[in-house]
């Protein structure tokens, strides 16, 4: 594992006020946003965020179910994976 | 953002729709200073040190699987075949040793171990022999052991005393698990040229050769290829191969960086990937349908074993091209009950025995996970394996054969055996006898290497 970059992707229904909701967990657990892009694709919200952590001891399984759990009351699907998955499969 | 969102969405996809997993992480666990004459001392000396090495298997592969938001299906353990370290036991059963590697497999919470093995391609030791005649005990007393037994290779030849046992021990395992429908057969492999790190089961042993403790990783993916495939517009085989080999890329980069990771962090040695296309009972996860969106109105007919061929290649090019790890099987499986679409072929008499046979000439492994009736004879069994372990011999291959001859079922009937393995339709076999030619014995030699036509 190279780095504690994360990429988040958030997708569903689009409505109102699912970016407040998400950021707010994420700023919650002190999760940093490095960069993030949003856009309507086949009529689903989606939304990807790189998001930095910053602490040692991070408990990643509890910030992904808090993740989860806000994503399923929105209506949209929240997931939280480390970059190293994308740019292993993507870049070489 | 280094990473593009199409390219993001696009490995998420294959995660939540098409089945991308990594099908199995499974810890080679080296026994080899287990042995010990007393019984009880050698199987307290396996379970030590399988507690040992594995314990933290499980939650680190969890740990990893959540990091990466990629499922690990199964947390697998493999010993070097047990023949070789009960050698020099006294007891001549070692029913208890399956049930020690079950109740190790068991408390580190593991799905499956292999090796309940023996490799006797060129004749048999009375180790070997022991371990044998333990099968059908050991598999019906046991729910996570798994046994395979290497009688043939290329350099070697075929050991058609062993083929001939290897149908009455299948028979008896059989007979022995007719309450749950043969289902000790399932865990039972007959191979030629058994790889020593394959990390899928029912096959999986820690070779000789092998280091003292590695992490060998299977990824699969046959609903990602079949996607990916059937997305194409009009392609040409050439078109096909390309996108296969793209595709086989990616899948082989994702499970060579979890393996790496897995045994970083259990301070193992990462060994092989093994990129096989491991179909699912699931809708679409399946190798019969990439078949059939190559353009064959059903798996089975003329041109299967050319689309098979086609597809086992390119699937080892990607990965090849991917990982300078790549190892174990690597290509396509064929098991007929955990392959919605080969069922669906096999129902329609589209897929036959003889047709599964040849395609197992060009895929990675045999026949797989086939059901044939509960009154087929030994002799049958036997010359089903003999020229599947021919085919393997002679074109310098792994192959094998895991046939279930269902006690009490005839051709027609489902076998349902739940899970990744599936359903199983029971296949007719030929009616003509092999008896004689099965009792003759011996060996056949090793092949000619060279006049290759």
């Amino acid at each position: 594992m190279s780095s504690s970059r994360f990429i988040i992707t958030v997708i569903g229904i689009d409505k109102v006020g699912i970016v407040a909701g998400i950021t707010q967990v994420m700023a919650l657990y002190n999760v940093n946003i490095v960069d993030i892009t949003q856009t309507i694709m086949d009529d689903l919200f989606t939304m990807i965020m790189l998001a930095q952590i910053k602490e040692e001891n991070f408990d990643l399984a509890s910030f992904q179910q808090a993740m989860s759990g806000t994503g399923s009351e929105l209506g949209v699907e929240v997931k939280v994976q480390h970059e190293d998955v994308f740019r292993f499969m993507h870049r070489i | 953002m280094l990473i593009h969102p199409e390219e993001i969405l696009e490995t998420i996809k294959m995660v939540s729709n098409e089945n991308l997993d990594i099908r199995t992480v499974t810890m080679g666990i080296n026994l080899r200073g287990c042995s010990h004459p007393d019984i009880d001392t050698f199987n307290n000396n396996i379970y030590n040190r399988i507690m040992y090495y594995a314990e933290d298997l499980v939650k680190t592969t969890n740990d990893i699987q959540n990091l990466y938001g990629i499922p690990i299906i199964n947390k697998r353990i493999s010993v070097t075949p047990i023949a070789i370290v009960a050698e020099s036991c006294e007891a001549t059963d070692l029913t208890s040793v399956a049930q020690t590697l079950d109740r190790a497999a068991e408390d580190v919470g593991i799905d499956f171990i292999g090796g309940f093995s023996a490799l006797v391609q060129k004749g048999m030791t009375p180790g070997d022999l022991k371990l044998i005649n333990s099968i059908p005990r050991a598999l019906a007393s046991t729910k996570k052991v798994c046994s395979s037994v290497n009688v043939a290779t290329t350099k070697a030849g075929i050991n058609m005393d062993a083929v001939a046992m290897m149908g009455r021990i299948i028979k008896e395992t059989a007979e022995l698990t007719k309450a749950d429908s043969g289902i000790g057969c399932a865990k039972l492999v007959v191979f030629a040229n058994a790889p020593d790190d394959n990390p899928f089961m029912a096959g999986a042993f820690h070779g000789i050769g092998e280091p003292d403790c590695v992490i060998n990783v299977g990824v699969s993916g046959p609903g990602v290829v079949n996607s990916a495939v059937r997305a194409l517009k009009d392609p040409t085989l050439g078109d096909i191969s390309e996108c296969i080999k793209k595709t086989a890329f990616k899948i082989t980069r994702m499970g060579e960086m979890v393996g790496k990771e897995v045994a970083r962090r259990l301070h193992a040695q990462f060994g092989v990937l093994d990129l096989s296309l491991a179909p699912t009972p699931a809708v679409g996860d399946s190798v019969a349908a990439i078949l059939e969106a190559m353009g064959l109105e059903s798996c089975g007919t003329h041109g299967t074993t050319a689309a098979l061929a086609l597809l086992n290649d390119a699937v080892k090019k990607g990965g090849a091209m991917a990982s300078s790890s790549v190892g174990g099987l690597s290509g396509a499986f064929i098991p007929v009950s955990e392959d919605e679409g080969m069922i669906r072929a096999v129902q329609r008499g589209s897929l036959t025995l003889d047709k599964l046979e040849a395609m197992t000439s060009v895929c990675s492994v045999g026949l797989d996970m086939i059901a044939i009736p509960g009154d087929t004879p030994s002799s049958t069994i036997s010359a089903i394996i003999a020229d599947e372990m021919a085919i393997g011999m002679i074109n310098k291959k792994t192959t094998a054969v895991r046939l279930i001859p269902a006690p009490g079922t005839k051709v027609g009937d489902m076998i349902e055996f739940g899970g990744l393995l599936g359903s199983a339709p029971v296949m007719p076999v030929h009616k003509f006898s092999s008896e004689i030619f099965i009792s003759r014995g011996g060996r056949i030699p090793a092949p000619i290497q060279s006049l290759t036509n």
